[in-house]
């Protein structure tokens, strides 16, 4: 283990009318952020996934340069291996639950089975995403997000919509995806207890930038 | 009597109306997208040229046309060069259909990619997909059934064009004369009923058929996008 930065960022971003200053140094791999509702949470998920517009400043990921602007670097998504869960799951309407498992460029389809099924999606396979609840469209995500050998994984609010058993259970998976592959998470979330074996470190964003909390701080009752 | 075969004119208007549709749609897909998705210089200029054939009226798109495409233009003397003089032949009709039923297809391929929510394709774009994959994985089969509504719109009105067909492609039966001007045509000659039957009889259920379609299609795909709502 080195103390080398994984999350590495000086940045500005644009809302509107306000600017948010996100400055970030931490060698943790997996990060919790926690903070009111508007405070740029998602947007912050948005910059690392590199589909955010109007973002100044310099951002860094495990030793690569995402952003650079003074540079006038901007590494495209697609060069980014992320695994991108929005809190509205986006799957595509177009494709079954399937063909939206296997919708990344690297998804090996050997491995759909096995995941689909710690998942409990493997009966969903066939069905189109307007034809699923809120929490099988989220699983379905997750599951994507996983297939896609991702060396990031944003998770934006993940398990807003489980039931404690089904959390549990997505949780596991997760758990023991991420020490499978070392994967770095980002997660959004107002629930820290229940994703605490998730994560290392977890910070608070409001408008004046990210603060480190106490993961087990009373933060974690929030709503 | 009148010895006009109405079964030409239909049979002529539906192959032009087609060729037309089908030519100009890979044009209208790109313009569609790019003013969709696209920021760039001079964008409401782009975006008026498109709508013009829709306002002006189709005698002066006509005539404008053949200024371009007519024999004493560069263009058409090369193209009449080359063996293949377009005013007065069913190129003229195929290309007067095109350009009246563009304005149309971009508006819809347009729309179509509006009503798609920009992530699905940011969203792509993380799951390894360039551009051009993201484009033809998602946005395209999203916007489709949008496209196709649209091009049945267009295929319509290029089946009704008459005013720049007949002064670019002239009344010629069996070359340039479509439905319009076949109907055009028999206003004037005597006893013209039996011929005009089947002409009116195919405008009138082509173009209802065409509007169902398009109903139809738009509806299945707002619903596809979860856009619609009861």
């Amino acid at each position: 283990m080195n103390d080398a930065p994984v999350f590495d960022l000086d940045l500005h971003v644009s809302l509107g009318v306000r600017d948010i200053p996100l400055q970030l140094h931490t060698s943790a791999k997996r990060i919790a952020i926690v903070g009111p509702s508007g405070a740029g949470k998602s947007t912050f998920l948005r910059i690392l996934a590199g589909v955010q517009r109007r973002v100044r400043g310099r951002l860094r990921f495990a030793g690569s340069t995402w952003l650079d602007s003074d540079a006038g670097i901007h590494a495209p998504p697609e060069q980014r291996r992320i695994g991108w869960v929005p809190q509205d799951a986006l799957l595509f309407p177009h494709v079954d639950v399937r063909r939206n498992l296997l919708g990344s460029r690297a998804a090996r389809p050997e491995r759909v089975h096995a995941l689909a099924e710690a998942l409990a999606i493997d009966t969903l396979l066939t069905r189109f995403p307007r034809h699923l609840s809120g929490g099988e469209r989220q699983r379905v995500a997750i599951g994507r997000a996983l297939l896609s050998e991702p060396a990031l994984l944003l998770l934006d609010e993940p398990f807003a919509a489980l039931d404690p058993a089904r959390r549990r259970d997505v949780v596991g998976v997760l758990s023991s995806e991420v020490d499978r592959s070392e994967l770095c998470v980002v997660l959004v979330s107002h629930d820290l207890d229940r994703v605490a074996p998730l994560v290392d470190r977890c910070f608070t964003l409001t408008e004046c930038g990210f603060t480190e909390t106490n993961p087990t701080s009373d933060v974690t009752t929030q709503d | 009597m009148s010895t006009l075969d109405p079964w030409l004119a239909i049979g002529l208007s539906l192959r032009a109306a087609a060729l037309a549709t089908l030519l100009s749609l890979p044009a209208a897909i790109a313009l569609g997208h790019a003013l969709a998705r696209r920021r760039f210089l001079g964008k409401a200029l782009v975006e008026a040229i498109v709508l013009l054939p829709l306002v002006l009226p189709p005698v002066v798109t006509g005539l404008l046309l053949l200024r371009v495409f007519g024999r004493r233009s560069p263009i058409g003397a090369s193209l009449a060069a080359a063996g293949l003089p377009l005013s007065f032949s069913t190129g003229a009709v195929v290309l007067a259909a095109a350009i009246v039923g563009f304005p149309l297809l971009v508006r819809s391929t347009r729309s179509a990619f509006e009503a798609i929510d920009v992530r699905y394709e940011q969203l792509s774009r993380t799951l390894g997909w360039g551009k051009v994959s993201t484009f033809v994985r998602v946005s395209l089969p999203l916007a489709a059934p949008g496209i196709l509504a649209g091009s049945v719109l267009a295929f319509t009105r290029a089946l009704g064009e008459f005013g720049a067909t007949v002064v670019l492609a002239g009344n010629v039966e069996g070359d340039t004369r479509t439905i319009a001007l076949a109907v055009y045509t028999l206003l004037d000659a005597p006893r013209s009923d039996p011929a005009m039957r089947p002409l009116l009889a195919a405008s009138v259920g082509l173009s209802l058929l065409a509007v169902l379609v398009h109903e139809v299609l738009t509806r299945h795909h707002l619903e596809r996008l979860g856009l619609h709502h009861e």
